[in-house]
């Protein structure tokens, strides 16, 4: 090879020389294959679709958090509804039957004395005509037979 | 210019086309040596052509400031060295993974033999002349195998060498005596 440096001394040496041959055709083979080997070409898409796709995936995601959490929201708050409404409804129903109670209580209460009001009415007027009758029993005494007719007489006038 | 001549102004699109083209054939010769360069510094197919995409996008976006002081071969085989340096010294762990676990085997390496006249034993004995040389270059230094590579793989001149990696020549000459040294010492090993 006429373009090496004969200060290194390598065209003195034939094995040398001819080993540097060897490498370099090797060299030369092995990078022409590599060179012109087929290569797999991937179409990839391109940085607008990309971005595109990327912007749509982002604001889809976006959105539907966002309705997520707007429908959780809501279905919360029907849910509290309910709770109160069903918490209302519970607590008037005590309340009901408190005064439900509370009333019964009262009208037997309120029954009881009237009663015992019209027994010692009737008690009484039944013990005031006995006492009258054993009164007028106790009073009244036997008229003699001479004073029949008298007695008799009286009874008419005072009749009249 | 003679009166009455039609003068064709030359538009800013005109203007980037020129060096656009000369760019694109300047790629179309020069692409083979700066892989075969790379091929035979990393022995790693994909890391070569990696790297020569990368020699070609970095001497387009400078291609301005090439101003034709050297050849334009000069100018790339100095951006694939660099190229192929920085690579070296920023990711030297992962380099040696990803060239442990992608470089072609010697051996393998050693199977490319121009197909010729030669008879089988002849093949046998270029092959494993082949793989002494690829053991020996294994061995050498970064430097030691840049200088190498471009003189007996690229065929550069010492002066060119010098001036791609940047060092005088009495270093290149050194470099790349101690190079042939090992190369000889592991033909003559193997005998």
């Amino acid at each position: 090879m006429n373009f090496r440096d004969q200060l290194t001394g390598e065209a003195d040496d034939p094995v040398l020389n001819e080993a540097v041959k060897h490498f370099k055709s090797s060299m030369d083979a092995w990078s022409e294959a590599a060179y012109r080997r087929p290569r797999a070409v991937v179409k990839m898409a391109g940085p607008r679709w990309r971005l595109a796709t990327g912007w749509a995936l982002g604001c889809l995601l976006a959105v539907g958090g966002l309705a997520g959490g707007v429908v959780e929201h809501q279905r919360r708050q029907e849910l509290a509804k309910l709770a109160a409404v069903k918490a209302a409804q519970r607590a008037a129903h005590e309340r009901l039957v408190a005064a439900r109670s509370a009333a019964a209580a009262q009208e037997a209460l309120d029954e009881q004395p009237a009663a015992e009001h019209i027994n010692a009415v009737t008690s009484r007027t039944t013990s005031d005509q006995n006492l009258l009758a054993t009164v007028d029993k106790d009073v009244s005494q036997e008229v003699p037979a001479a004073m029949e007719p008298l007695a008799q007489l009286m009874d008419d006038s005072g009749s009249q | 210019m003679a009166a009455g001549t039609a003068v064709k102004p030359i538009t800013v699109d005109d203007a980037e086309e020129i060096p656009a083209q000369e760019f694109a054939s300047i790629v179309e010769s020069h692409r083979p040596q700066i892989f075969r360069f790379l091929l035979a510094s990393l022995r790693d197919v994909d890391l070569a052509e990696t790297l020569t995409q990368e020699c070609f996008l970095k001497a387009h976006r400078n291609w301005k400031s090439f101003r034709g002081e050297s050849s334009a071969m000069t100018w790339l085989m100095r951006i694939a060295i660099n190229l192929q340096k920085d690579h070296w010294r920023n990711r030297r762990l992962q380099f040696w993974r990803h060239t442990r676990a992608n470089a072609v085997d010697l051996e393998d390496a050693s199977d490319w033999l121009p197909s010729g006249e030669r008879t089988a034993e002849q093949q046998l004995l270029a092959r494993e002349k082949v793989t002494q040389v690829w053991e020996a270059v294994k061995g050498l230094s970064e430097r030691q195998r840049t200088v190498f590579l471009l003189r007996y793989v690229e065929e550069r001149e010492l002066s060119e060498i010098a001036e791609v990696t940047g060092l005088s020549e009495g270093t290149v000459k050194a470099h790349l005596s101690r190079a042939l040294g090992r190369v000889r010492a592991e033909l003559r090993g193997s005998q």
